[in-house]
């Protein structure tokens, strides 16, 4: 659609179109948390297209890989990433969000194939995650479970309790990644709650730690292949990003948690973004 | 009831493998045997009940059978959200098993009286709420749930309870049993107030009042062919439950009533006040100080039926 760039069908191309059909969806629907999107697009780009093992004939096979995307207020580029993938058809992107749609803006698996699990109040990915990866490991499965939270969602007490409880298990089977985009809702993570020293923290808990720059996909690809990052213990791959990657005036900007661009603001997005049309 | 539904339990986890346990960290004396017969499908998840909820259900929807197990509102209200979102929601196959429902822990004080929990849990669609009665219907509930695909609630008494029914009974999930029949009014009670409502019926039909007592071990969902008998047949309903009178057993009849009857009836709700015990005590205690001894529930029952007579011979003995 909007680029014949020679890189469409590179990983980059791949993430572009998610953050182009990503964007037009919030502008169309009004919807809001663009930014929180677009800081893990490309770590969704290289997990759809590099790391999970799934197979979108085939949602249900009992030893796909599952990913849960805890963060579910960042649904818009999972429900596109999941169409682009061939999960379910394109068109029904068209109703995101809308009266009587299936595609709410929190993430839900009711009637979607390819979404694991419906997640919109936070922490509660993480723990069922780890539900997942006990059985797995228990079971002799050799499926993975990665779970995408956000920064802010380690302000859960429920989200440490599973970090402790995947630290004594030692569920190498499991991945966390956070998108560590430094804003959470009314301010930066600094602000409101630091987490730092926050390597360190998941370190204490038993975790195998990468910190990586959330952006480079080569980064990312070597990362979440290489895993469990340490034997015998759960992952987790601090992505260090950036809150509405790729539009230069949503950049690390709040205002984007919230915000739908305008019709101005659309076109500026889409230059910036490479759009052709 | 404690030991039936563990009783039940081994039982069940012999025969399907997919019967999985998840404790929080409680139930010494009577995990232990689940752990040692069946390790891998025995969890310990530490005191953290919002993630031995998830856990639960990341465990179900990899195709387990997986019950919740702690004391009070601990499985319960501490992680509602992940039981409405992650359980529910999900529609994941776990069962989650609170012992101490009511007063059982009467004397450890109110953060230990689970009170409100048949009211909170029957509010989350596709749950099923089951107080069973005594110990024979608990073995049966156990059963029922595991057999039942879906999101359940068990809520049992304590440990040592009477057995009330003799022999076992044939128990269907939203089925009220007929314990006793009786033509003048019904009494309807619900999890361990069954031997209470037994002795009144008892008291009662000495005092010529002929109680027809139901069973309702199914708070959700509720056994309306049943009431709508007890009420074409008899004429008055009561309700007899430790909980709230706010929404549990009783609110959920008087709901029935209200929207599907239109002659006067008369009907009465036997619970707890809608209030945080000021006081502690055994459970027999507490009960007796609001009201729900098998005496003073005869007493309201007669009151309310404005039996002058009946009142002074209960009043007698």
């Amino acid at each position: 659609m909007q680029s014949n760039s020679d890189c469409e069908n590179s990983v980059e191309g791949f993430s572009r179109r998610i953050r182009l059909r990503t964007l037009r969806l919030i502008h169309e629907a009004k919807s809001s948390h663009i930014g929180s999107a677009f800081s893990m697009v490309d770590l969704l780009a290289i997990l759809y297209t590099r790391i999970l093992r799934v197979d979108p004939a085939r949602p249900d096979w009992f030893e796909r890989d599952r990913f849960i995307l805890s963060k579910g207020h960042a649904c818009a580029p999972l429900y596109v990433t999941l169409a682009e993938r061939g999960f379910f058809p394109r068109e029904w992107l068209d109703d995101f969000y809308r009266d009587g749609s299936r595609l709410p803006g929190h993430v839900t698996h009711t009637g979607i194939p390819g979404v694991e699990v419906s997640t919109g109040s936070l922490g509660h990915g993480l723990p069922i995650a780890c539900g997942m990866a006990l059985t797995g490991k228990r079971d002799g499965s050799k499926y993975r479970v990665f779970a995408m939270l956000s920064d802010g969602e380690c302000d859960e007490g429920s989200t440490w309790e599973a970090v402790l409880f995947a630290g004594h298990h030692r569920l190498d089977n499991l991945i966390a990644i956070v998108d560590y985009n430094k804003i959470q809702s009314l301010g930066t993570v600094k602000e409101v709650l630091d987490l730092e020293p926050f390597a360190e923290k998941w370190r204490a808990f038993g975790w195998g730690v990468r910190e990586i720059n959330g952006h480079n996909m080569a980064q990312i690809e070597e990362t979440l292949t290489r895993v469990p990052a340490e034997a015998n213990k759960p992952t987790c791959v601090v992505a260090h990003t950036i809150k509405g990657k790729g539009v230069s005036f949503m950049e690390n900007n709040l205002l984007w948690h919230y915000r739908a661009p305008d019709q101005e603001e659309m076109a500026k997005a889409l230059v910036e973004l490479g759009a052709e049309e | 009831m404690r030991g039936a539904f563990f009783r039940a339990l081994l039982e069940l986890a012999k025969q399907d493998e997919r019967v999985h346990l998840v404790v929080g960290d409680l139930g010494f004396g009577v995990v232990e045997e689940f752990a040692r017969r069946f390790p891998a499908r025995f969890l310990n998840a530490g005191v953290a009940e919002q993630n031995m909820t998830g856990i639960a259900a990341g465990m179900a929807l990899s195709g387990k059978i997986v019950f919740t197990y702690s004391i009070a509102n601990f499985p319960i209200l501490r992680c509602l959200e992940q039981v409405r979102n992650d359980v529910c929601y999900h529609n994941a196959n776990v069962k989650i098993v609170a012992v101490g429902g009511g007063l059982a822990y009467g004397a450890l004080g109110a953060t230990h009286h689970a009170t409100e929990d048949l009211a909170i849990l029957r509010s989350l669609p596709r749950m099923v709420v089951v107080a069973p009665g005594d110990p024979v219907e608990t073995e049966a509930a156990t059963r029922a749930v595991t057999a039942h695909a879906g999101p359940c609630y068990l809520r049992l008494g304590r440990a040592g309870e009477a057995k009330i029914h003799s022999t076992q009974v044939d128990f269907v999930l939203g089925k009220a049993i007929e314990m006793h029949e009786g033509r003048d009014i019904t009494l309807i009670s619900t999890g361990g107030m069954l031997g209470t409502a037994m002795q009144v019926t008892d008291i009662l039909y000495n005092a010529g009042v002929q109680t027809r007592l139901l069973s309702m071990h199914t708070v959700k969902p509720l056994d309306t062919a049943a009431i709508e008998s007890a009420v074409r047949e008899t004429g008055a309903v009561f309700t007899l439950e430790e909980h709230s009178v706010v929404g549990g057993l009783g609110g959920a009849v008087a709901e029935f009533l209200a929207e599907n009857w239109e002659t006067p009836l008369t009907f009465k709700r036997f619970g707890l006040p809608s209030e945080f015990s000021s006081f502690v005590g055994s459970q027999e205690y507490i009960r007796g100080r609001h009201g729900l001894s098998a005496e003073a529930v005869a007493l309201g029952i007669c009151a309310k039926l404005e039996k002058v007579q009946a009142l002074a011979s209960i009043a007698k003995v």
